[in-house]
């Protein structure tokens, strides 16, 4: 267990690079000129010789690599830079952002559990009858539908309608989460009600349930005690990856409900043309992401001997 | 579990119902794309001619979906928005299928070095969250509808180099393969005329079913301001114009999601149409 951790350790140093180069180059490129991009919201008029001393100030003058090296040491350190706009630090704004981000994360995925592990194994367990179909077909409807127009949707007939949720939401509480978790929960458990259905019917198909069968045991017993054992690590480690699509998903929900997360601020940001929050936010939301998958990788083989990779994989 | 039992005839009959599904979902995303083709003719007033007199009118007799705040007819608009819609995805599901199987093909044919650090390329494009490092890109590209195609071009396409590299890997050793070698073919010929036939058909199934994702996010990125700029009628940008009229004037934001929504469930069917005719043994189990 040890060895696979130190390798997969050592497999992330080249993709963390390649995340924070790639940022950090994007950046460089769009906001070519972080200079004229300070001055140019201040609206005034400097020198020639001003601006050359403050690109050798923030060390503009220097070679690419050099630029992202320093701009690595610093970003290691916690230190993003501030914001073209507030002027505040990125990093202290970012983390004061992160806990209602998270909140909501957690929400949507306990709520896409609870809808679509129970409708997955009943479609299985149903499969080709009415309830199969019928939870296929919503499934399928929520696929087709993008987040923002069922977050408006959901905004026009609770809050505005029914007035039953905040239109804005009014500081992390659950009563202001309700909507944007249900508008996150509804695309999650549309693509996971059918990895779970597929999950189970998988099992199924195996051999040894018709032995239990043969053997008089109950269905539900073979059901509780081997079927969902079995599809539980493939279901866990599918809901743990679509965690990064959420963590991109939000952006756009965060921003239609005003809920104060990260996503909201990268969107604030990108209108703004606020670089260093963009940066920060895209390297964090990666780092994140990287996070999530390496845990979940690591749990599944902890999780089911059988994955345990003994030699080399590829 | 009683009604999965496989019979010959009960395997035609599905076939046969697979053919039926598909021609008629591919009529009906042919009929779509024709409507987007021919836009203009169709629309029953100028999409951006304004008329603030008329300004806001609910859906009725004279604007069937009603008009936005400018006084543009909201129909007319719908309908001219589908070509920016639909033939931007059509275009990005084409571009990244293409790049991708051409990339992943290549990989998979030379293996080494060159193999090793693309695909760790394309590892480090998958290490970003779904649409975080599109809206970076697209933020950088400063938006419109070029720009976001390519913002979602830049994450998209290792999932196809990366099918496209697992099926020649698994073609390659074959003794066909081999035999086109000592006949003297260039690799180049190999590659477009033995390995490609031989492994298109998943690259085709998984675009087809990336068409409606696609629109999606592009609506997205549009929607956010980095996709179709406001004077152009983009199902997206418009459910964003009229996002903050919603508590007065829904029709303005669900009439475009509706035609996104119509959309995309037609592509995705027709999608899961071609996947089931194309690997009929697990159509059900896929759902």
């Amino acid at each position: 267990m040890k060895k696979i951790l130190f390798r997969r350790l050592l497999m992330l140093i080249p993709i963390l690079f390649g995340v924070t180069f790639l940022s950090f180059a994007m950046m460089r490129i769009a906001g070519s000129d972080a200079v004229l991009q300070k001055t140019d919201t201040s609206g005034v008029a400097l020198s020639e010789e001003v601006i050359e001393a403050q690109r050798e100030e923030m060390g503009l003058d220097k070679p690419f690599l050099i630029q992202y090296v320093n701009w690595l040491g610093r970003f290691l350190r916690g230190d993003l830079g501030e914001s073209y706009i507030s002027g505040e630090d990125v990093f202290t704004e970012f983390v004061s952002k992160l806990p209602a981000t998270l909140f909501l994360t957690l929400t949507s995925v306990l709520l896409t559990v609870i809808i679509s592990i129970p409708l997955g194994i009943l479609a299985a367990v149903k499969q080709n009858r009415f309830i199969d179909y019928l939870i296929r077909v919503c499934s399928f409807i929520g696929n087709s539908l993008p987040n923002f127009f069922v977050a408006l949707v959901l905004m026009y007939f609770f809050a505005i309608r029914l007035g039953v949720f905040p239109v804005i939401s009014e500081g992390i509480s659950l009563r202001s989460a309700a909507l944007p978790t249900l508008t996150l929960a509804i695309a999650m458990s549309a693509k996971y009600l059918r990895q779970v259905r597929a999950a189970v019917l998988d099992e199924l198909s195996k051999g040894y349930v018709t032995g239990a069968k043969a053997r008089g045991v109950k269905f539900s017993v073979t059901m509780r005690k081997s079927v969902l054992r079995a599809a539980l690590v493939t279901i866990l480690t599918l809901l743990a990856l679509s965690i990064g699509n959420l963590l991109g998903g939000t952006a756009i929900v965060e921003s239609i409900f005003m809920w104060d997360g990260v996503g909201k601020l990268a969107v604030d940001a990108i209108n703004m043309r606020d670089y260093p929050v963009i940066q920060a936010y895209v390297v964090w939301m990666a780092l994140i992401y990287v996070a999530v998958n390496l845990v979940t990788d690591l749990t599944y083989s902890l999780l089911d001997p059988r994955i345990r990779p003994g030699g080399e994989d590829a | 579990m009683s009604s999965g039992k496989v019979t010959v005839r009960g395997q035609r009959r599905k076939k046969n119902h697979t053919k039926a599904r598909l021609i008629l979902f591919g009529a009906l995303v042919l009929l779509l794309i024709l409507a987007a083709i021919f836009a203009e003719t169709l629309c029953p007033y100028d999409p951006n001619q304004q008329d603030l007199s008329a300004a806001l009118q609910p859906p009725g007799a004279g604007h069937l979906f009603g008009t936005d705040r400018y006084g543009r007819d909201m129909l007319s608009r719908v309908i001219v928005g589908a070509r920016v819609s639909i033939f931007s995805a059509l275009i990005l599901v084409a571009v990244i299928a293409a790049a991708g199987t051409l990339i992943g093909m290549i990989c998979g044919y030379i293996q080494g070095a060159a193999d090793s650090i693309i695909m760790r390329i394309a590892d480090i494009c998958l290490a970003f969250p779904g649409l975080v490092f599109a809206l970076a890109i697209a933020a950088v590209l400063n938006g419109g509808v070029g720009n976001a195609v390519i913002a979602l071009a830049v994450i998209s396409w290792p999932k196809y180099a990366r099918i496209a590299r697992g099926q020649t890997l698994a073609v390659k050793s074959s003794e066909y393969i081999a035999a086109a070698r000592l006949a003297g073919s260039t690799p180049l010929k190999i590659l477009f005329c033995h390995i490609l036939p031989n492994i298109i058909g998943p690259v085709l199934v998984t675009a087809m079913l990336d068409i409606g994702t696609m629109m999606m996010e592009i609506a997205a990125l549009s929607f956010l301001g980095l996709g179709a700029k406001p004077p152009t009628a983009e199902w997206g940008s418009m459910m964003s114009e009229g996002r903050s009229m919603l508590q007065t004037y829904p029709w303005t934001v669900l009439t475009p999601g509706i035609a996104i929504f119509i959309s995309v469930v037609l592509f995705n069917l027709l999608g899961d149409t071609i996947r089931d005719y194309a690997d009929p043994g697990n159509g059900s189990r896929q759902g």
